[in-house]
C-alpha cells in the first residue's frame, strides 16, 4: 500500500501541462525545479494530506456515532466548514486566512456537536436513517450559506470555491493543510480510546474511560482536519465514507490497527482520482470534486445495495 | 362541528383574507394589469400549496417521522441539472430554444422518470427498505448536484444568472398557460390521492400494524410514492425547488391541528402553505421590498425551525 502510494505520488509529480522529466531534475534545470517546488510538490503533498485527513476523519466519525454511514459528507461537516468560511469572507473580508480558518473550524465543531445530539435523540437506531438526517442537516446549513450568498450576490463564486479542486494549489497557498497533521497524530495516539468509545457510552464508562473528554477530543480533531481541507481544496464528497468502509470490511474494526491502512488508502484514492482528472481532458482538468464524487458515489451505492 | 373542522374554517378565512389583501392592496391606476399579474401568482401559489401539502404529509406518514421532506429524494437535483444543461447548451437563448411549456413538460417527465428508475433499482433487487430507497435517491441527487455545479462553474456569469434564476422558487415570472396545464394534472392526481387518504391513516400506524389490518403494504407504498413524485415534479417544474417549505408547513399543521386524520391534515396543510407563501410574498414584495427570492428566505426560516424541532423534541 505504502509503495503504491509512493509510486502514484511520484507519478503525480510528473503529470501536468509543463513538461517535466526525471532528467530535468537530475540536470538541476532551474526553471523545471521551480515548477516542481512551486506547483507540483505542494499539489501532491496536499492531495496526500487531504486524502489522509478526510478518510481518517470519516473513520473516527463512524466510531463516535457508531454508524457505518456517517462521514464528513453525511453529517453536514463539509457544509458547516463552507458556512464558516463564507461568514469569514463576508463579515471580515480583510482578516486573512487565520481568522477564516478559525471560523470554519468553530462552525464545523458546533455543527458536529449538534449532529451528535441529533443522533442521540433519534430513538429508532436505523443505520440508514442517521445519514439521511445528516444529509438533511447538511442541506439546511447549505441553505443558510446560500441565503447569505444570494444577498451578497456571490453564488457562483461560492460554488467555485467549494468545488473540490487542487489545480489552484501553489506554494504559499496550501500550507494551512499542515494543520491537519497534528490532528491526525493525536487521532493515532488515542486510537484505542476511540475504539472503546465506538462500543457505546455505558460500556466505555464502565471501562474507566473519560467519555466526554475523548468524545470532545475526537470532534476537535475531526473538525480541524475537515475545515483545513475544505479551505485549501474545497468539497471532496464521499471519500471519508467509502475508504474507511472498504478498509474495515477487509481488516476489521480495531482503529489502531487499521488507521495506517485507512490513511494510506485514502491518500492513494485521492492521488489516483486526481491523476485521472488531469489526464481525461488533457491539457485541461476535471475538478477532483467531480471525479471523486462520481467514483465514490458509485462505490457507496454498490456498498449500500450489496449490504445484507 | 368538531374542533378540527373549526380550525380548518378559521384557516380558510385567514387564507382568503391574505389572498384578498395581496390582490387588492394598492392596485394603482392600471388596476387591470395588477389584478391580472397578481391572480396568476395566486394561482401558482395555490397549485404549489396543494402539491407541497399532499406530498410532504403523505411522505412523512410513509416514512413515519416528521423531519423528512420528499425533496431529499433528489427530484430537485434532476431539475437543476436539466436547467443547467439547457443553459449550458443554448446559452442565454435557452428559453427561445425550449419554450416554457416544453421546459415544464420535459422537467416533469424527467423527474417522474427518475422516481421510476429509483423504484426499479430497489424493487428489482427485492430490497423493500424505505430508508434505503431514500438514501439512494439522496446519493444520486448529490452526484447530479456535483455534475450541475461543475457545469455551472464553466458558465459565464451572465448565463449563470439565468441558471441562478431557476435555483430558487419564484412566483414572479410564471407563464399563464402553464398554470392551466399544471392545474389539470394536479386535479387528477389530487382526486386519486384524496380518495385514498384513509389508507394513509392506516399506514401511519406502521408497517406491521398496516399489514395486520389487511393493507397491501408494498402496493400502497408504491402508489403513494408515485403520487408524491408527480406532485413534487409539478410544483418544482412550475416554480422551482422549494426544499424545506414542506418541513415548515407540515410541522406547523401538526401543531395547529392535533389529529391523525389525513383527510383533515392535508387540506389544513395546504391552507397553511398558502398563508405562508402569500403572506411571505406580500411582506417580501411590498413591505420590505427585498431582492432576495422568497423561497431562499423560507428555506432559511424552515431550516432554523427544523433545528429547533430536532433539538427540542426528545423523541424523533
Amino acid at each position: 500500500m505504502f509503495f503504491a502510494l509512493l509510486a502514484t505520488s511520484v507519478l503525480s509529480l510528473f503529470i501536468g501541462v509543463a513538461d517535466l522529466s526525471i532528467n530535468d531534475i537530475l540536470n538541476a534545470d532551474t526553471d523545471k525545479l521551480f515548477i516542481l517546488s512551486v506547483s507540483r510538490f505542494p499539489r501532491t503533498i496536499s492531495l496526500v494530506l487531504a486524502g489522509i485527513g478526510l478518510s481518517v476523519s470519516g473513520l473516527i466519525m463512524q466510531h463516535l456515532t457508531r454508524n457505518k454511514f456517517v462521514s464528513p459528507t453525511t453529517a453536514g461537516s463539509l457544509e458547516a466548514a463552507q458556512l464558516g468560511l463564507l461568514l469569514g469572507f463576508i463579515f471580515f473580508p480583510l482578516a486573512g486566512m487565520v481568522l477564516n480558518t478559525f471560523l470554519a473550524f468553530a462552525v464545523t465543531f458546533i455543527a458536529s456537536l449538534i449532529f451528535l445530539k441529533i443522533v442521540d435523540s433519534i430513538r429508532v437506531r436505523n443505520i440508514i436513517f442517521v445519514p439521511l438526517v445528516g444529509l438533511m442537516f447538511g442541506g439546511i446549513l447549505h441553505s443558510g450559506a446560500t441565503f447569505l450568498a444570494v444577498n451578497y450576490n456571490i453564488v457562483q463564486d461560492m460554488n467555485a470555491w467549494m468545488m473540490g479542486d487542487f489545480s489552484g494549489i501553489l506554494a504559499g497557498r496550501y500550507e494551512l493543510i499542515y494543520l491537519s497533521l497534528p490532528a491526525i497524530v493525536i487521532t493515532y495516539l488515542y486510537a484505542n480510546q476511540f475504539t472503546v468509545v465506538g462500543m457505546g457510552e455505558d460500556f466505555s464508562k464502565n471501562l474507566g474511560l473519560n467519555y466526554p473528554v475523548v468524545m470532545g477530543l475526537g470532534l476537535f480533531c475531526v473538525s480541524l482536519t475537515i475545515s483545513v481541507v475544505v479551505i485549501t481544496a474545497g468539497f471532496i464528497p464521499f471519500l471519508g465514507l467509502v475508504v474507511p468502509n472498504i478498509v474495515t470490511m477487509i481488516y476489521g474494526d480495531n482503529i489502531k490497527k487499521i488507521l495506517p491502512e485507512v490513511a494510506l488508502s485514502g491518500a492513494l484514492f485521492l492521488v489516483v482520482c486526481d491523476i485521472i482528472g488531469r489526464l481525461v481532458i488533457y491539457p485541461f482538468e476535471i475538478p477532483i470534486g467531480l471525479t471523486v464524487g462520481i467514483i465514490g458515489g458509485i462505490i457507496f451505492l454498490i456498498l449500500l445495495l450489496r449490504r445484507k | 362541528m368538531t374542533a378540527a373542522t373549526k380550525k380548518i374554517s378559521l384557516l380558510s378565512v385567514v387564507a382568503l383574507s391574505c389572498i384578498s389583501i395581496f390582490v387588492l392592496y394598492k392596485m394603482g391606476n392600471s388596476w387591470e394589469f395588477a389584478f391580472h399579474s397578481r391572480t396568476i401568482k395566486i394561482g401558482a401559489i395555490a397549485i404549489v400549496s396543494c402539491c407541497v401539502a399532499y406530498s410532504t404529509i403523505a411522505f412523512q406518514t410513509l416514512t413515519n417521522n416528521r423531519i423528512l421532506t420528499p425533496s431529499i429524494m433528489g427530484f430537485e437535483s434532476v431539475f437543476m441539472l436539466f436547467q443547467t444543461l439547457l443553459v449550458f447548451i443554448h446559452g442565454e437563448n435557452s428559453f427561445q430554444a425550449v419554450g416554457s411549456l416544453g421546459n415544464f413538460l420535459i422537467s416533469t417527465l424527467l423527474m417522474i422518470g427518475f422516481a421510476f428508475l429509483l423504484y426499479l433499482l430497489i424493487y428489482k433487487r427485492g430490497v423493500d427498505n424505505m430508508f434505503l430507497l431514500l438514501l439512494i435517491g439522496l446519493i444520486l441527487g448529490t452526484l447530479l448536484n456535483t455534475l450541475s455545479s461543475f457545469l455551472q462553474l464553466l458558465l459565464d456569469p451572465n448565463n449563470f444568472f439565468v441558471v441562478q434564476g431557476k435555483m430558487f422558487a419564484s412566483f414572479n415570472h410564471i407563464n399563464q398557460d402553464l398554470i392551466g396545464y399544471a392545474f389539470g394534472v394536479l386535479a387528477i392526481t389530487l382526486v386519486i390521492g384524496m380518495r385514498y387518504t384513509h389508507r394513509l391513516d392506516v399506514l401511519a400506524l406502521g408497517k406491521n400494524q398496516a399489514i395486520n389490518l389487511g393493507l397491501n403494504y408494498d402496493r400502497n407504498i408504491q402508489l403513494f410514492l408515485m403520487l408524491i413524485a408527480i406532485m413534487v415534479s409539478i410544483s418544482t417544474a412550475l416554480v422551482g425547488p422549494v426544499l424545506f417549505l414542506g418541513l415548515l408547513v407540515s410541522n406547523l399543521t401538526y401543531e395547529i391541528l392535533k389529529t391523525y386524520k389525513h383527510h383533515l391534515l392535508i387540506p389544513a396543510c395546504a391552507l397553511v402553505t398558502a398563508i405562508v407563501l402569500v403572506g411571505g410574498q406580500f411582506l417580501a414584495e411590498r413591505v420590505f421590498v427585498l431582492s432576495t427570492p422568497i423561497s431562499v428566505i423560507i428555506n432559511f426560516v424552515g431550516g432554523i425551525y427544523f433545528m429547533y424541532l430536532l433539538l427540542k423534541k426528545r423523541k424523533l
